[in-house]
């Protein structure tokens, strides 16, 4: 069996003491410091990482030797090439932060929570449970993130960028069919 | 977070073995365990991972569905006969905790996850006789507005935090158990206790005893149902009451009905006296306003909690009112 972790791409050794969190073995371990430790008690989503492409957890609540042979991708794992993500852009363009301490947690929570859309996963506000796709409206985005705080208050920002990155990624996915 | 030795079950039978250590406990999602360990109220000298076992979810010929312990809460909202058949569940699921900590908790974990009460929690300077069982409990006259007013005792008036839990009290699932002894099943209204003068006991559960499935039997009528949850926010916070409901009317009469609250008691509190009163009655506003005063007519609430009593009651009747005008 692997006793490694790949963090962004990169296959690591996995810490030998099993009380490493997930969360202290980026940024402790492996100098990942773009993940935040906000309340390091699952309360406030700053140290969301994506598991295995699309899954946000909470890398707080995750003991490091748990997720043994699996691919966590951090906020150091989402600009390609020097490129920032589509969403970082958006993020930018929407003044989705201020202090910024927050964003890699939303940024990472937002592209997890893109990938449930498409799958269908229902909210507590989705009024029709057997919908095929559920809309990204702003009661949606609001109820679905709502696992991330932010003391600045930049919600509506985060909201209309999050939004704004959905529709990219719908128009994306048109062109490719009509092409 | 006190030492402890870390081991990845392989399947059931190796994580009943490796769990006969004493002071061994299983480590689902890790939401609420991690969190405790780190807080030394929790302080195993291993870890047993059993979150890679069965995470299959089966739909049965009979129209039943067997859950694999370890299916994430996500993965069972999303589930299509879940969603269609059991709808209440999904909109329980989905209005507990966030996004992400649903990924990660697994079914099992989320029926043996501990309470949320503050006093629980401060193990630097309250007395909790769920953490040191004879110390008292400062719950009783201190902060106490989230606490219990159905079944609690002068030892123990914390909730069970869950709400997953709340809509499987009122579908009569059924938890399915391997422990040293063989396998066993559990009606899920008999898995949780009331606090009694043993809070510390919170489940039937046996040492080394591990949840592998939960099953929910048939139910036709659960398709006309629903979760409803009250809260201090719009979002990503514990109920102060909910409702799971579940409502079939034939004729204007109530044929069959499901009722379950959360955030009242120390379990999830499956409303059989409601239940029964509704049986055979007109589904109108006075005969489920009477149902919903008798469920609460035990209710002791505390000098901070008694606003929970007609919020109950106000929101049995909002919910059924809803699944009444649904489906006649």
């Amino acid at each position: 069996m692997s006793t490694s972790i790949t963090i962004n791409g990169n296959p690591v050794p996995l810490p030998d003491d099993p009380r490493v969190s997930l969360l202290d073995f980026l940024r402790e371990h492996l100098d990942l410091t773009g993940t935040k430790k906000g309340c390091d008690q699952g309360a406030c989503g700053a140290c969301t990482v994506l598991l295995d492409g699309e899954q946000r957890i909470l890398s707080c609540l995750a003991l490091a030797v748990q997720y043994q042979g699996r691919a966590i991708t951090s906020i150091e794992g989402l600009a390609a090439d020097g490129e920032l993500h589509p969403l970082q852009q958006a993020f930018i363009e929407h003044d989705g932060f201020q202090c910024g301490y927050c964003t890699p947690g939303q940024l990472c929570s937002a592209l997890g929570m893109e990938a449930e859309l498409r799958r269908g996963v229902p909210s507590y506000v989705t009024e029709d449970l057997a919908a095929e796709s559920i809309g990204c409206s702003d009661d949606e985005v609001r109820e679905r993130m709502s696992g991330n705080l932010c003391r600045c208050g930049a919600y509506n920002g985060i909201v209309a960028a999050v939004r704004e990155h959905h529709v990219h990624l719908h128009t994306r996915a048109a062109a490719r069919e009509a092409s | 977070m006190n030492p402890f030795t870390f081991a990845r079950a392989t399947d059931a039978l190796d994580a009943v073995q490796r769990g006969a250590l004493e002071g061994s406990r299983y480590l689902g999602g890790g939401t609420n365990l991690v969190d405790l360990m780190r807080e030394t109220i929790e302080r195993p000298v291993q870890l047993v991972d059993v979150s890679e076992l069965s995470q299959t979810i089966e739909e049965r010929a009979d129209g039943s569905l067997l859950v694999g312990a370890a299916t994430r809460n996500t993965a069972l909202a999303e589930h299509r006969a879940v969603r269609e058949r059991f709808p209440l569940l999904a909109r329980a699921i989905a209005s507990g905790a966030s996004g992400q900590i649903r990924n990660m908790a697994t079914v099992a974990g989320n029926i043996v996850q501990r309470t949320r009460c503050s006093y629980f929690y401060d193990h630097a300077g309250a007395h909790c006789n769920k953490r040191n069982p004879g110390e008292g409990c400062d719950a009783i006259e201190g902060v106490h507005r989230m606490h219990a007013v159905l079944g609690a005792s002068s030892a123990c008036i914390a909730t069970h935090p869950s709400d997953m839990c709340v809509a499987l009290a009122a579908l009569d699932a059924l938890v399915h158990l391997q422990g040293p002894d063989g396998r066993r099943q559990v009606a899920f209204n008999d898995f949780h206790l009331l606090p009694g003068d043993y809070p510390e006991r919170e489940t039937v559960l046996r040492p080394g005893e591990l949840i592998t499935a939960i099953e929910l039997p048939a139910l036709a009528m659960a398709a006309n149902s629903t979760y409803r949850k009250v809260r201090d926010r719009a979002s990503y916070a514990f109920a102060l009451v909910s409702v799971a409901a579940a409502l079939e009317v034939e004729d204007g009469v109530v044929k069959d009905v499901r009722l379950a609250l959360g955030g009242v008691a120390h379990k999830p509190w499956r409303a059989r006296s409601a239940e029964q009163m509704l049986l055979g009655q007109p589904a109108t506003a006075v005969y489920v306003e009477a149902a919903a005063r008798a469920e609460m007519a035990d209710a002791r609430p505390l000098r901070d909690n008694a606003f929970k009593v007609p919020l109950a009651e106000r929101a049995i009747v909002a919910v059924l009112g809803q699944l009444a005008t649904v489906r006649t």
